[in-house]
């Protein structure tokens, strides 16, 4: 978990560069600080367990094992991209790891879940899905639908609520009445936790309840996990919202230089290991960049691929 | 034939399909009883709950999870209950069903199928009583077909289940209990090819849904002065058969297009400037069209009727195109 946190961390810092560099075209929302979240949530995973994502997912893309090449050559746009560049960063899928999909539309993850859910079930495949979405997500209506329709027919989906503290310029205090997005579960008579989200061992411990639970046919379960977001909403947001001693306060609580103290303190964990970890994601992400800068552009006319699967005419 | 009537004939091809693919289930509200119009009436009793379900009063849910279990090995028939309410789940129609396959650079095949019952009549008012097929033709991902007849919806909604990517199928309400004769055999209608309804060598009326049987009834009462009126249903509005519709027209050199939605901004005027683009030089006459007023479907009978566009009117578009 300390290297996939790293690998995360280190991935998004490349991703900011590249993009303040005018490498990568759009706008973008990283996930640095973030990193606890994903990466406890996909640990609680198996490979063919779905994951829903949302506009800021790079980070659970990543956790969920995607390939870094493919990823890093989509956020460019060009053709060989996962999605042949027609996804980009906020559309991006990769079916080959169960990653059903970022979404560029807030909380649409909470009522697909439940159709996943209910195909895993119908398929008897023992999969889960987990759909993360933010607390400013949590706030429209499909997150309700899909909670109550995956808690009425005991689906194995688990909702997961990355808590950073804001939705765009607006903070979550001003947004969500009860105070907290976990309580609202009791309502649909599901488990609601509420985790550090920064202990990237409290969310896994958490999530993997939550999957075992859905596993065993149990049902649908929420977690709130409370993190911070160190960096902008976007890429360039001035950030005018908020103070700076709240990056500061994330930094201190930083998930991936907690996880590393209790590594060494435990003797898990030395420099030389450190270095290793840290060259290695270092190599992948680079391999990543020069696959993407090698890359082509897709061709104009490749607009009009991908749109059906059977085209039986001609426009 | 068998003759039975268009709700039954919607009925039987879901029973079809689904004892055909043990993946295709259905979804709404109130679809165990088949409240409001029947057509999922008694599929419980075969299928049983676990394939016809009963879902809350949430749209977005259900046309949500139809993506999700359509994009991992279900094919999902989604009853809209009234086509008007599909705004509710606007974004899982316009930009998830639609868009997923085509974002993700086609890792993912979407086949589900939306019934969309809708249009004009009793005194539905204007919550339940829209033609709103133009919203979807205007969404690029989404085929779109509207039949006319008891044997067409069989086809059609058989293809549509079949069809790897997401089809919308308009089914009038007016329609429900309209007879027809239905083949024994199987007979899959196939996107993307028209029908002609009634030959006729002096005007075309293209026409869909409900409108194709005004278009028959302006045709009945032309014959009795001598104008044979052709009348040809689209069938689907995506894929959109051109070659059927342009060679009506380069027999009859004219044209009236007839729908029941708005005048404005629908599919009407899309089909006209088909024929302009494939027949300019065949005309003989301006096109005529026959649609709606642009007016929220009203209430009170008289106004409902107004909002109606019916045989009186293709028969005046009739008379227009042969002046
Ligand atoms: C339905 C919808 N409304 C508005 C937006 C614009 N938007 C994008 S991100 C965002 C804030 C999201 O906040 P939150 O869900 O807490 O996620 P976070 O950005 O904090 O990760 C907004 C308003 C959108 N993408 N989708």
């Amino acid at each position: 978990m300390y290297a996939g946190m790293l690998r995360v961390r280190l991935f998004e810092e490349r991703v900011r560069e590249l993009f303040a560099g005018g490498r990568i075209p759009g706008f973008l929302h990283t996930s640095v600080g973030q990193e606890a979240v994903a990466v406890g949530a996909c640990a609680a995973l198996r490979p063919d367990d779905y994951v829903l994502s949302t506009h800021r997912g790079h980070g659970h893309l990543v956790a969920k094992g995607g390939s870094l090449g493919g990823l890093m050559a989509e956020l460019y746009g060009k053709a060989n991209g996962i999605c042949h560049g027609k996804g980009g960063t906020m559309h991006i899928a990769d079916a080959s790891v169960g990653y059903l999909g970022a979404n560029g539309v807030l909380a649409s993850g909470c009522v697909l879940a439940p159709g996943v859910g209910l195909s895993i079930r119908q398929r008897k495949s023992g999969q889960v899905v987990l759909t993360f979405f933010g607390d400013g997500a949590a706030n429209r209506g499909p997150f309700h639908e899909g909670v109550n329709l995956a808690a009425l027919w005991k689906l194995p989906v688990v909702f997961l609520c990355e808590n950073n503290r804001w939705a765009s310029t607006t903070a979550g205090a001003l947004s969500a009445a009860g105070g907290s997005i976990a309580r609202r579960a009791a309502g649909y008579g599901i488990p609601g936790d509420s985790v550090d989200g920064n202990d990237v061992l409290a969310v896994h411990d958490a999530v993997s309840r939550a999957v075992a639970r859905a596993r065993a046919g149990e049902g649908p379960s929420l977690v709130e996990a409370h993190t911070i977001r160190w960096v902008g909403h976007f890429e360039g947001d001035p950030q005018v919202y908020r103070g700076k001693d709240e990056v500061a306060e994330g930094r201190r609580t930083d998930p991936i230089a907690r996880l590393e103290q209790t590594l060494r303190a435990r003797a898990l964990l030395d420099d030389a290991g450190a270095r290793r970890i840290r060259d290695g994601i270092t190599a992948e992400i680079d391999a990543a960049v020069a696959h993407a800068e090698a890359s082509p552009l897709p061709e104009a006319r490749d607009a009009l691929t991908d749109l059906f699967a059977y085209y039986p005419w001609r426009d | 034939m068998p003759v039975m009537d268009f709700g039954d004939a919607l009925n039987l091809a879901l029973r079809e399909e689904m004892r055909r693919d043990p993946r295709v289930y259905c979804i709404g509200e109130d679809i165990v009883l088949g409240v409001p119009f029947g057509v999922t009436k008694g599929l419980v009793d075969e299928f049983g709950p676990e394939r016809v379900l009963n879902a809350p009063i949430s749209e977005a849910a259900i046309v949500g999870s139809a993506l999700g279990a359509a994009m991992t090995g279900l094919v999902p028939v989604v009853d809209m209950h009234f086509a008007d309410f599909v705004t509710c789940a606007m974004d899982e129609v316009a930009n998830q069903i639609a868009k997923s396959r085509y974002m993700f650079g086609g890792q993912v095949d979407c086949p589900l199928v939306l019934r969309m019952p809708y249009g004009i009549g009793r005194s539905g008012g204007g919550h339940h009583s829209n033609s709103v097929e133009a919203w979807f033709v205007n969404i690029p991902g989404l085929k779109v077909c509207i039949p006319s007849t008891p044997a067409d919806a069989r086809g059609l909604l058989k293809t549509a289940i079949r069809d790897p990517d997401p089809v919308l199928l308009f089914e009038h309400r007016g329609l429900y209990r309209v007879t027809g004769e239905v083949p024994e055999a199987e007979a899959l209608v196939p996107l993307g090819a028209a029908d002609v309804k009634r030959r006729g060598r002096d005007v075309t009326v293209i026409a869909t849904a409900r409108m194709v049987h005004e278009g028959l009834e302006a045709a009945r009462r032309l014959a009795e002065e001598g104008v044979e009126v052709e009348v040809v249903d689209p069938r689907s509005l995506v894929p959109l058969d051109r070659e059927t519709l342009a060679a009506s027209v380069r027999r009859t050199n004219r044209v009236v297009i007839a729908e029941e939605g708005p005048m404005r901004g629908s599919t009407g005027a899309w089909l006209t400037w088909v024929i302009m683009e494939e027949c300019f030089d065949d005309l003989d006459a301006p096109i005529a069209r026959v649609a709606g007023p642009n007016i929220p479907i009203p209430f009170s009978p008289p106004l409902e009727k107004f909002a109606t566009p019916d045989a009186d009117a293709v028969v005046a578009a009739v008379r227009q195109v042969l002046k």
